[in-house]
């Protein structure tokens, strides 16, 4: 449907355009949010559990999990409120390299991302391996401001940023999908931009 | 012939019905869905643009109208001068044009007289959207349900509902107003002239007759930041927070 007298709009420069998904459009900065007050997570006080159901498999303070293998990625990302921000920098220890510490190969298809505030979300676990998600350390080599998820936030630049779970705390195995704190409240379950799965009523 | 009904498109026409400035910057627009739907205090639309090339532009909205107004739901929409649909609505938008309407979406950030209180209300400019929402359902639901409002302007002329929501504080019915304008001296004896700190959220909860159940804050980002930071420096469980932030 047409709008009338809609003619201007932030039209994307064409070799840009294969970038941004359909509804979304090139923000310069970095817009902030989330359902709750910003955790400030000491690194002193942080940890990080990796855990099938409810039984831990294994667990690393800061300064164990800083010693894993650090990877860089440099990925452009996409929020459901309709903005994609470019080429955003992260350095952190991918899913695979967390998986080889603790010696286990994904034990079931579903995973829950856990958070300090409570916060959850579920990814399809095969949509966190081979190279396809990190538990991001670092945001343009410097630690990540508490806004935006620090100490230690999840990425999974493929899918809605919502997925990407900030203060992230722990990643949990689960036997089938279950829904997170968003997916439980309306949004989708999967959240693949390019098909703009944003609620979950969208196919 | 059988056919399988189609799935609905979640989008939907909506005639905008009537136009209202409420300040300077900000501007009331009512939308008549097709499909009319039921919404809860608090909730989004989603909006949609689409120019003659078929580019598109979409942005939520929060509901301004309680759930028990029906019909036209309203949005009041801050124009921001570098954005690109605000512009449209308030340059071009006219009562009759038809837009693409998608809702009610959110499940977080709103509340129903069920849910309790007593409730503390922060917003900060156009943040006071979806908390007017949960004013005038509780209103409209006639309950005793407990609700402070802190709202944080720059002028007073920049306040949103101005006359409304004073009007409601004058009823002393459990309502209660404070008014805090960032760039100009309080008019109100129960106002302020500063930005939200920990003491001024201190002595919004002690206006409520007990600690609040819940407290909704919705504002730019750097607004929520200080407005939730101060709530959780005057002993806001961080827990009892719900958050809405919009900008970079």
């Amino acid at each position: 449907m047409v709008t009338r007298g809609f003619f201007s709009g932030r039209r994307p420069p064409s070799d840009t355009d294969s970038r941004i998904p359909p509804g979304q459009y090139l923000e310069q900065g970095f817009p902030v949010l989330s359902a709750g007050p910003t955790p400030r997570v000491r690194t002193e006080d942080w940890s990080f559990t990796l855990k099938q159901g409810p039984k831990p498999l294994k667990k690393w303070n800061w300064a164990e999990f800083n010693a894993l293998p650090q990877s860089k990625m440099t990925r452009d990302i996409h929020c459901v409120t309709a903005w994609t921000k470019f080429n955003t920098p992260w350095q952190g220890v991918l899913i695979d390299d967390i998986l080889a510490d603790a010696g286990i190969e994904p034990p079931t298809a579903y995973t829950l991302a856990l958070s300090f505030d409570g916060y959850s979300t579920n990814v399809p676990t095969k949509d966190l391996v081979t190279g396809k998600a990190m538990v991001a350390l670092l945001y343009e080599g410097k630690p990540i401001p508490p806004d935006h998820g620090g100490p230690a936030r999840l990425l999974v630049p493929h899918l809605y940023f919502w997925k990407s779970a900030k203060w992230v705390n722990g990643l949990q195995f689960t036997d089938r999908d279950e829904p997170g704190f968003w997916e439980l409240r309306g949004y989708h379950m999967y959240g693949d931009p390019w098909r703009e799965q944003r609620y979950s009523s969208d196919p | 012939m059988s056919a399988e009904p189609s799935p609905q498109s979640p989008w939907q026409a909506a005639t905008i019905s009537r136009i209202e400035k409420r300040t300077p910057r900000v501007t009331s627009f009512w939308f008549q869905p097709s499909r009319p739907f039921a919404h809860l205090a608090g909730q989004h639309v989603d909006i949609r643009l689409t120019a003659p090339d078929g580019y598109q532009a979409r942005r939520s909205y929060s509901i301004a109208s309680a759930p028990e107004t029906g019909g036209a739901v309203e949005l009041a929409i801050e124009r921001l001068d570098d954005g690109e649909v605000s512009p449209f609505f308030h340059d071009v938008a006219a009562v009759g044009d038809e837009i693409e309407l998608r809702g009610p979406l959110g499940g977080h950030f709103i509340w129903e007289e069920g849910d309790g209180g007593p409730i503390l209300l922060v917003g900060g400019g156009s943040g006071v959207v979806p908390l007017m929402a949960m004013v005038r359902h509780r209103t409209l639901r006639n309950t005793a349900v407990p609700v402070a409002l802190v709202f944080s302007a720059r002028v007073w002329d920049e306040v949103i509902f101005r006359d409304e929501l004073i009007g409601l504080d004058d009823r002393r019915d459990g309502f209660d107003l404070v008014l805090t304008l960032t760039r100009e001296p309080a008019r109100r004896p129960s106002d302020y002239s500063r930005r939200v700190d920990a003491r001024m959220m201190a002595q919004a909860v002690e206006r409520l007759p007990k600690a609040p159940r819940l407290a909704y804050v919705c504002g730019s980002n750097a607004f929520v930041s200080a407005a939730a930071d101060a709530l959780i420096g005057a002993g806001v469980p961080a827990g009892m927070i719900r958050t809405e932030r919009y900008g970079v």
